[in-house]
């Protein structure tokens, strides 16, 4: 770690890494655990390559130097971005943040207040619902490598989204959020929080982009609470800057009977290190993690997963797909923890890489660790090229190569998204996919 | 089915069957060793054995090198088992031999030995058909043979020191080439204090009929068993070497520690078999590689039933073009063992293949880890790497571990990892049963369905003893 002592001239231009907490509004109790995230942030050492959860992993290029906090864009700005807030048709709910600001926080036809939800955005929640916060917010030990970085987000956190659903409410249509990040070096927090009531259903996407082509940073942790009977679909679509550094981290717990489905679409960003971990706490549990990643460029996707299966006769499922070209470079690793005593678990995990070009290099760790024994887990990783017999049967059509790599590469990816029980969802992921692929 | 399995339950308890089966090894000698370099490491231990070997002066400087590499590196533990903190170095003894130079006949071999191995049936086993025997008690070879034949192809089957002296220019060109010694803390200990082990050169196109085999014992309390073992099979000629290890089980801890290195020159095969049975307070930790050239064969065949805790990733360097690597492994993991066992497959060259197939057997307390490294850097061409591992859980308490790692560069290759865990079917068992099979039986006949198709791929009377094995280990497990 190298900290930056260059004199500063202003609190808004500080760098990320010397500023100390982001106490912007927030009340004195949370403050005080911004100080102690702090404390950890800076005791922390960045990571070495020879941590095992950084393998594969050149971390001698990663630095949080220079990164500063974002200012508040300007009302022409604004204006730009709210055009630019294109996600779903038809939406319950939308929150809208530029530079860790909320700019928008609109509900669309159905009141959710009404049935008791709670959708705030996060300065909102932390002022008026302590108690939610002190029982929900990053309660989850950061156990993939990135606790320095989730105790960075932890003392800089100020936009987000909270959504508490109570026992028995189904929310027909998903709530949308935009996080955007806008200027060169800026580095913003986005928080989503997830609590699912008793037998509630609903569905949130979060989508988060780049003003521009500038660098940045972005540290975002998404937690999903799915309490007993829930059903629960998330997806994050993520549109960084090809030069930007991001971080995504994620704890998932799901209760007894209860089932959370998470899609991560990966577009963006120069370098993306997803965490995710999904802590199987109740019989009857369903946990699904799905990824779908396009590397291009000189893009490195950073991606580990974790299952872990506290509680006997819940079942996990995970599916990355990576479609790699140019230079790019992917790394999973991922594992299966069946804890004592989980017996009739039934887990899987699989990693599948379609390798477009010559320099492109995909690295593949699936692992397990079983300590119960009546069990069915399995894995798999897979990594190739395109099939030159696919190809020459577009080509015999009169499909040109380049256009017939596209539809086959397409087709690898898109097939996760059928895992998607909103129709209108998985079309709007097939849609921001064929953008970029196009 | 096997007729004996439908023979009525002997009266004989199930735990004292294991028993029976771990007894098979578990004697001791009273040792009478001319040369002891006491317990403990440091250089003057490395001068000692040397001049009791009488080795040249490169030998000396190469050890001692070693011994500092060894020294500075630090244990593995931020990714293996911290079992290994419980490794005392400075209570092991590095070096117990008699002053005798291997005997060529098995007469000449000193009565209480030659006991110890007729009781692990070396000389039955020659007899029969192996090419050549070399048989290693503690630190040096005390028997070894080669069959007239054979030697007269012009095939060279001795000790490491003997190698290494009397046939410099064929070994001093690989030793420590396909594993340097500071590849890890283990191999650098080993390169510092190596002592026995086979050292083998097979020239230009001979196909050695029989297997060459080795057995290596631990006889004395504390000590540690480093043998150094280099295989070169020159081109177009094939060998296999089958090698087998016991000791007896003794109140402390022990160390086997071994540096295994195979040359398979262009087109050129290799098949090395291993049976593992060391009693179960040894510390296994092997280091085991090969560099295959154009068109060459190498593989691995690899059990492990014994030891407290083995470390051991039998390697394939695909170097030439076409060359070929497998690792076949079975690994059975009884109470207190952790059988930590895998692969690695490194392709340096268009068109390489390798497979791995891995199956492991947890039971009791016991647990087995698979650790695999698959490499394809870019520029290749028609790389194929497959990967399969399977892992049986037999009790509750059982564990098993999967950690592959695949790099993949390039359009022109491919690589496939496959992984399941399972326990046995309860309906198997229960049909079994229903045929007059009682449970352990039933659980044996499982277990062996399970690892059959591997053990298959074992000589015959290692396949016939795996088999007994797996069913004296089963016994006890059940209920």
């Amino acid at each position: 770690m190298s900290n930056t002592l260059e004199p500063v001239a202003t609190q808004a231009t500080e760098s990320v890494f010397t500023a100390g907490p982001d106490f912007a509004s927030h009340p004195e109790a949370f403050r005080a655990s911004q100080s102690a995230a702090w404390e950890t942030f800076s005791s922390l050492p960045m990571p070495r390559r020879t941590d095992e959860t950084w393998r594969f992993t050149d971390t001698r290029k990663l630095s949080l130097d220079g990164f500063v906090r974002a200012e508040a864009v300007t009302d022409a700005e604004q204006a730009s971005l709210l055009l630019r807030s294109k996600g779903l048709g038809k939406t319950s709910g939308r929150m809208v943040f530029a530079n860790d600001r909320l700019l928008v926080c609109e509900m669309h036809g159905e009141d959710l207040r009404a049935k008791g939800v709670l959708w705030l955005p996060l300065e909102q929640a932390i002022a008026e619902h302590p108690e939610l916060i002190a029982r929900y917010f990053m309660q989850e030990k950061t156990v993939l490598g990135s606790a320095k970085f989730a105790a960075l987000h932890a003392s800089q956190v100020r936009a987000g989204m909270v959504l508490v659903v109570p026992k028995g409410v189904e929310i027909s249509l998903p709530v949308e959020t935009f996080h955007w990040l806008s200027g060169e070096n800026a580095s913003v927090f986005p928080h989503t929080l997830i609590v699912a009531g008793e037998n509630s259903k609903f569905t949130v996407v979060d989508h988060f982009a780049s003003a521009g082509e500038t660098t940045g940073l972005a540290i975002g942790v998404n937690d999903i609470v799915a309490g007993a009977g829930s059903k629960v679909t998330y997806v994050a679509i993520q549109d960084w800057s090809r030069s930007a550094t991001a971080f995504h981290l994620n704890a998932t717990t799901v209760a007894r009977d209860a089932s959370s489905l998470a899609l991560r679409l990966n577009l963006g960003g120069a370098f993306v290190r997803d965490e995710a971990v999904s802590r199987l706490r109740g019989p009857g549990g369903r946990s699904d993690m799905l990824s779908v990643t396009t590397a291009l460029g000189s893009q490195i996707f950073d991606q580990r997963t974790l299952q872990v299966h506290e509680a006997p006769n819940a079942a996990s499922d995970l599916l990355y797909k990576n479609a790699l070209n140019d230079t790019a470079r992917t790394v999973f690793t991922g594992l299966i923890r069946v804890d004592e005593g989980a017996h009739k678990t039934d887990a899987y995990q699989k990693v599948r890489n379609l390798v477009l070009s010559e320099e492109a290099e995909a690295n593949s760790a699936p692992g397990l660790e079983i300590e119960a024994d009546d069990v069915r887990c399995t894995h798999g990783a897979t990594s190739g090229a395109l099939d030159e017999d696919e190809i020459f049967y577009f080509q015999s059509r009169g499909i040109p190569r380049r256009v017939a790599q596209q539809l086959v590469t397409f087709g690898f990816l898109s097939e996760v998204f059928e895992r998607i029980p909103d129709a209108d969802l998985a079309a709007h992921l097939s849609d921001c996919l064929h953008g970029k692929l196009g | 089915m096997s007729t004996e399995l439908l023979e009525p339950p002997t009266s004989v308890s199930p735990a004292s069957q294991i028993e029976i089966d771990r007894s098979r090894g578990d004697f001791v000698y009273p040792e009478q060793h001319e040369f002891d370099a006491g317990t403990g490491l440091s250089h003057a231990t490395i001068d000692y054995i040397v001049d009791v070997k009488k080795e040249p002066d490169w030998i000396r400087e190469f050890r001692h090198k070693a011994l500092d590499t060894f020294l500075a590196k630090p244990m593995p533990t931020h990714w293996a088992s911290k079992d290994l903190e419980n490794i005392v170095f400075q209570n092991i003894r590095y070096y117990l031999a008699n002053a005798k130079r291997p005997t060529r006949s098995w007469e000449d071999v000193p009565d209480d030995v030659k006991k110890t191995f007729e009781r692990l049936g070396i000389p039955e086993q020659e007899r029969k058909f192996l090419a050549g025997v070399e048989a290693q008690f503690d630190s040096e070879a005390v028997y070894s043979n080669i069959k007239a034949a054979v030697a007269d192809q012009g095939v060279i089957f001795t000790g490491s020191t003997e190698g290494l002296i009397k046939h410099p220019e064929l070994f001093k060109k690989w030793f420590g080439k396909v594993i340097p010694t500071g590849d890890n803390k283990f191999s650098a200990l080993n390169s510092a204090v190596f002592s026995g082990g086979s050292f083998i050169y097979i020239p230009p196109g001979v196909k050695v009929r029989h297997p060459l085999q080795a057995y290596f014992r631990i006889n004395a309390e504390n000590f540690g068993q480093f043998e150094r073992t280099l295989i070169i099979a020159d081109e177009g000629s094939e060998v296999m070497y089958m090698e087998g290890c016991t000791a007896p089980k003794f109140e402390t801890a022990t160390l086997h520690s071994a540096v295994v290195e195979l040359v398979a020159m262009k087109g050129a095969k290799i098949q090395y078999v291993t049976v593992q049975n060391w009693s179960n307070n040894v510390f296994n930790l092997v280091t085991k590689r090969a560099i295959a050239h154009e068109e060459a064969e190498v593989k691995w065949i690899d059990c492990n039933i014994g030891s407290r805790l083995t470390m051991k990733y039998p390697g394939v360097v695909l170097k030439g073009r076409k060359a070929r690597g497998e690792v076949i492994s079975i690994a059975l993991a009884g109470d207190g063992q952790h059988q930590d066992t895998g692969a690695k497959m490194i392709h340096a060259a268009d068109e390489t293949t390798s497979n791995i197939v891995s199956k492991s057997i947890s039971l009791g307390s016991g647990r087995s880890t698979y650790r695999g490294l698959v490499h394809i850097p870019k520029h290749l061409k028609g790389c194929k790497n497959n990967t399969e591992c399977d892992a049986l859980l037999i009790n509750p308490t059982s564990r098993t571990d999967t950690y592959p790692a695949i790099t993949v560069r390039g359009t022109g290759n491919s690589s496939q990892h496959e992984a399941s865990v399972s326990q046995i079917s309860e309906e198997q068992i229960f049909y079994m049963m229903s045929r007059g099979l009682t449970e352990a039986q039933a659980m044996s006949l499982s277990v062996n369905g399970f690892v059959n198709d591997l053990v298959r791929q074992f000589p015959m009377e290692y396949s016939v003893e795996l088999k007994r094995l797996i069913d004296l280990e089963m016994e006890g497990s059940v209920g």
